[in-house]
């Protein structure tokens, strides 16, 4: 369920596009920032509220990386590996993840306080290697700002 | 984030326009104070056609990667349609080893609403919608701010500046999809579809969003339009590369010293922005590699770099394309077997699955590739994998396949001898 906060910004939005299907991004983002994830749940009853088939919303839940399509760790890190981080030494800073957190790349661990995944160019090539916690972008990484960012998040 | 270059003496003779040195200019207090919005009053004034006009004659290409004429683009728009008219500022900014629309999102976020406002005044739009991909979270809030602020100045919204022209701009949250940055996949997902492109014709100008006639421009394209309307066309066309005029903000990243985003005329040769503007290679290392502009440019050999210029005509004579700018630097101790499995890893991960030719092919690369980089490849595998590239190229509904054969193609027949001797170390440790 949104909450009243969401709704009214769900009634502001339905002015700015000619369809309520336009809507689904934005529903679903408001419900993965208050749920943490898209559940069946909330498929559901964004289906109703847009008046959306639910083998649609389905379709487009699956197809975004970003939506979560079950829960994630309370702090979910993405360390991007693509070429220009490569060249700059992502790979051994996933490595060193992997050892502090004891997970590997997709797995939660199970105090659900971690999730690690690998990510595609983030737009931080000039500033690589890094990894995103959320909407936060953690740049220059080394392994020392990697063991000050997880013990500060600990 | 790097936006100075780190030699001073010659490199800094180009003015900065896009990204200027101007102190919190995404204030928009700081934006008027120098001149902000009088480009869009300039135009309020004006003939619509008259600003297509001097965008068609400032000869501005997009920004995006395919350097399409931008006032080509807008004349394509319907004068009169009985059905509204749209745009879509394409800010999904995903191609790896691109990060030069989020500058202008951090620094220059008003710019990039000027632009958005003017373009719509040009086409007679009444919406516009900024669609940003959903990873920038934090450059979201800072444009979110911005036209909240344009807003409340009269600059948005109904009877702008208390003329006739309306039209509202809203953000659209992408979630994490290559390929809704291209155009037509970016139009599905804002009407709440998977990012899967559409067949064209029909082209976007006659049936677009909704079905209305659309134009979709890069956030550095219509960045640079208040530029263009203030300095005049005349000023921007001599600017840079004759046939690919204006400011450029080029990334440079991988193996260089200094790695960022710099603005700089078009046509400024290759070598001088990797060893001035990028501050050259860590250790003075050789430089085996170079990948121009995003990764599904066709990458280049260190020893042809001279005389290369980033422009569409040099790149192109050189056998690869200006893309969105974003070189990526490799040095003489770069296994470039891993840096092409990695981006065909990229693009089998991307492919939206609706052609069989992208779908199948990019795993099939990616698997092979993956034979190379375990040691595991053998000689026929390098011919294998360019009939796949071959196969792919051109027979897709949009660019992505392309993109995704490209960079296989340009590495085998650039770097032939790198596959090969993968093959016979691959050999020797069979046969051992």
């Amino acid at each position: 369920m949104l909450s009243e906060e969401n709704k009214n910004k769900v009634e502001e939005l339905r002015k700015r596009y000619p369809t309520t299907q336009a809507l689904l991004l934005p529903v679903l983002w408001m419900l993965q920032k208050q749920e943490g994830y898209i559940s069946e749940e909330s498929m559901k009853y964004t289906g109703t509220l847009l008046n959306i088939p639910y083998h649609h919303i389905l379709g487009v839940v699956t197809f975004y990386t970003m939506l979560q399509k079950k829960p994630v760790g309370s702090h979910h890190i993405e360390v991007c590996t693509n070429v220009s981080c490569m060249l700059r030494g992502s790979g051994k800073i996933l490595e060193h993840i992997e050892q502090r957190l004891g997970i590997k790349v997709g797995e939660t661990s199970q105090d659900k306080k971690w999730t690690l995944s690998e990510a595609e160019c983030l737009g931080s090539c000039g500033t690589a290697p890094m990894a995103a916690v959320g909407d936060e972008f953690f740049e220059n990484l080394t392994l020392e700002k990697i063991d000050q960012l997880i013990d500060r998040l600990q | 984030m790097n936006l100075q270059p780190s030699h001073t003496e010659k490199v800094t003779a180009w003015k900065r326009v896009i990204l200027p040195e101007v102190p919190d200019l995404h204030n928009i207090d700081s934006y008027l104070a120098i001149g902000g919005y009088t480009a869009f009053k300039k135009v309020l004034a004006m003939k619509p056609e008259d600003v297509i006009d001097a965008v068609k004659k400032s000869n501005l290409r997009g920004r995006g990667g395919a350097c399409f004429p931008t006032g080509l683009k807008w004349s394509f728009m319907p004068k009169n349609s009985d059905k509204p008219k749209y745009l879509c500022v394409n800010g999904d900014e995903s191609e790896p080893g691109t990060f030069k629309d989020r500058q202008i999102f951090e620094f220059n976020p008003h710019l990039l609403i000027e632009g958005t406002l003017i373009a719509c005044y040009a086409m007679g739009m009444t919406a516009a919608y900024i669609y940003v991909r959903g990873e920038y979270g934090k450059w979201i809030t800072i444009l979110q701010k911005a036209l909240d602020d344009a807003s409340v100045r009269g600059f948005i919204g109904e009877k702008i500046l208390e003329t006739n022209f309306s039209t509202q701009v809203t953000i659209h949250r992408g979630a994490g999809a290559y390929i809704c940055g291209e155009e037509s996949a970016l139009m599905n997902s804002i009407e709440g579809a998977r990012g899967y492109p559409r067949v064209k014709p029909p082209f976007p100008a006659q049936v677009g969003l909704w079905g209305c006639p659309t134009t979709i421009n890069n956030v550095e394209t219509i960045s640079n339009v208040p530029v263009i309307i203030n300095q005049g066309w005349e000023w921007y066309s001599q600017i840079g590369a004759v046939k690919h005029p204006g400011p450029l903000l080029v990334g440079v990243s991988g193996h260089v010293n200094n790695p960022g985003v710099f603005e700089m005329p078009t046509g400024e040769p290759l070598l001088e922005i990797i060893y001035k503007w990028a501050g050259g290679i860590p250790g003075n290392k050789g430089i085996k590699a170079v990948i121009p502009g995003g990764s599904s440019t066709m990458i280049l050999r260190g020893d042809q770099l001279e005389g290369i210029r980033m422009d569409v005509d040099s790149l192109k004579a050189a056998g690869s394309s200006v893309g969105t700018a974003g070189i990526i630097v490799m040095d003489s101790e770069t296994d470039l077997i891993q840096v092409i499995t990695r981006i065909a890893e990229f693009y089998y991960h991307e492919s939206c699955g609706q052609c069989t030719p992208c779908r199948e092919g990019t795993g099939w690369m990616f698997k092979i590739l993956k034979r190379f980089e375990r040691y595991e490849a053998k000689k026929e595998d390098i011919d294998l994998l360019m009939d796949i590239a071959n196969n792919i190229e051109g027979n897709t509904i949009c660019a992505l396949g392309d993109a995704a054969a490209w960079p296989v193609q340009s590495m085998i027949r650039r770097f032939r001898d790198e596959f090969e001797q993968r093959v016979q170390v691959s050999h020797r440790h069979s046969v051992a």
